[in-house]
């Protein structure tokens, strides 16, 4: 990442992710739903309550058998505590409220833990990383492991960790999820895309996730 | 309305050159894209910039599909005078954005 | 998502009707005289010097859909002698116009930042008009890359 891009990503005013976090903090006060709350008329304050949350992200849900990441949650919130309809993955609304709760860990560091019960989703995470896809036949790990620094098509491979989601991406010249560049990745390497919401994608985002343990958020970040 | 920021000192002193950052949620279609059956995607652009002060125009830009999405503009001008400016964004499809924004000149 | 029989149509078609997608093979040289068209419209004709105007903008960049760029021009920018307006250009574009920004002695300073799309490698010019009438310019040479794992696959 440019030096320039890394100025785009801190200024927070005016940076291209600005306009998001001023929806997702207009999101978190407008009451919604049968129940008529708002974000905020349980949370309070987001850079109290929301602080640290994000970087704590997926974890496992209420039902125990599978993982949720923070989008999911916070539609967990919508349909079951504000009666509102689930708000649609990667829609506008919902990456405005993840790039606000998200902003609140910003510079803090990703905090991963895994016990008897998530070990399973970890493993099929790091099996997905590791294995090789779509025609190209490549898997993750072949870029990002062994030949992050070096370049492809002139541009650096990075180390693949997911610290500033939902980023702006420059190449879609707006904001968007890690799933959505996961999807990119997948097409890359010319395989089929799985669905948004695909346990799949939140299994290989909790490795990711765990992999870059200790390193700070950057929430909402820039990239090319 | 569309989405805009607008960054600017509250007050300043008289003769002082304050600088105005300014941020359009807009995409900015270039008019040269293709849809994946190739048909061409229009163009759909804010065209000109304004910022005026106490009714005065004091910047003006325009721009075109070589502007990025979501377009940044930054410039200066001087405080003479308490009062308020108005920035207003204007584009295709008859596209109107506003914002005003008060500032006390001491 | 294009279908397999609408890519099949779309690209028997392209074969039959011939190349209306496609850019036309002096494309380097079209683009050129767009660009020195676009300059010339803006000082009709009048010498253009090199100096006065600093353009700012990375040499290398990431991602060719929002580079960072600033054009500042010393100027004391009093009534008597000040910068009417500053226009980028650049040459690789399906069109040479950037930005053309109208300024005068209230602006305080002659500066303008703004984030703009460079399609490919190649220079971004930028010109200034004083109030005296001259014009002043400055230009950087840019190298753009693409980013790697796009969401558009092959068609």
């Amino acid at each position: 990442m440019g030096r320039e891009t890394r100025a785009m990503q801190d200024d927070e005013t005016t940076g291209p992710a600005a306009l998001w976090l001023l929806d997702g903090e207009a999101l978190w006060g407008r009451k919604a739903g049968a129940a008529g709350k708002s974000c905020a008329d349980c949370h309070g304050e987001a850079a109290k309550s929301m602080k640290g949350v994000a970087a704590r992200f997926p974890v496992l849900g209420s039902s125990r058998d599978k993982l949720i990441n923070l989008d999911q949650r916070i539609n967990v919130c919508r349909v079951e505590l504000q009666k509102a309809p689930a708000l649609q993955l990667e829609s506008r609304e919902m990456l405005s409220l993840s790039a606000y709760v998200g902003r609140q860990s910003r510079g803090m560091p990703i905090d991963i833990h895994v016990n008897d019960r998530t070990q399973p989703f970890l493993d099929a995470g790091r099996a997905a990383f590791n294995r090789r896809q779509g025609q190209l036949n490549l898997a993750c790990a072949q870029c990002h492991d062994r030949n992050w620094g070096k370049s492809l098509a002139g541009n650096p491979i990075p180390q693949a960790h997911p610290t500033g989601y939902p980023i702006y991406r420059l190449e879609w010249q707006g904001l968007g999820s890690l799933q959505r560049r996961l999807r990119n990745c997948m097409i890359g390497v010319r395989a089929e895309p799985y669905a948004y919401g695909a346990p799949e994608y939140v299994e290989l985002e909790f490795y990711l996730m765990w992999r870059a343990r200790g390193m700070k958020m950057e929430t909402p970040a820039v990239r090319p | 309305m569309a989405r805009v920021v607008v960054n600017l000192p509250g007050q300043a002193r008289r003769g002082e050159v304050i600088e105005i950052r300014t941020l359009a949620g807009h995409d900015m279609e270039t008019g040269f894209r293709r849809t994946q059956l190739g048909e061409l995607i229009p163009r759909n652009i804010i065209t000109r910039f304004t910022c005026s002060y106490n009714g005065v125009e004091v910047f003006r830009a325009d721009l075109h599909p070589a502007i990025a999405a979501n377009p940044l503009i930054t410039f200066t001008t001087v405080a003479t005078e308490s009062g308020t400016l108005e920035f207003r964004w204007t584009g295709d499809n008859g596209f109107s954005a506003t914002h005003t924004a008060t500032l006390t000149v001491v | 998502m294009t279908t397999r029989r609408q890519f099949l149509v779309l690209a028997c078609g392209g074969l039959a009707t011939g190349v209306q997608a496609q850019l036309p093979p002096n494309i380097a040289a079209l683009r050129q005289a767009a660009l020195q068209e676009a300059m010339r419209k803006v000082t009709g004709g009048a010498e253009v010097r090199r100096g006065r105007v600093k353009l700012d903008l990375p040499p290398l960049i990431d991602n060719g859909n929002a580079v960072p760029l600033e054009v500042t021009v010393e100027s004391p920018m009093t009534p008597a002698d000040h910068v009417r307006a500053i226009h980028v250009f650049t040459e690789k574009n399906p069109q040479p116009n950037v930005i053309g920004a109208r300024l005068g002695p209230r602006a305080g300073r002659a500066r303008l930042a703004t984030r703009a799309r460079i399609a490919d490698t190649g220079i971004v010019v930028a010109i200034a008009q004083m109030s005296d009438g001259s014009f002043w310019s400055d230009s950087v040479n840019v190298v753009v890359t693409l980013s790697a794992c796009l969401e558009d696959g092959l068609i």
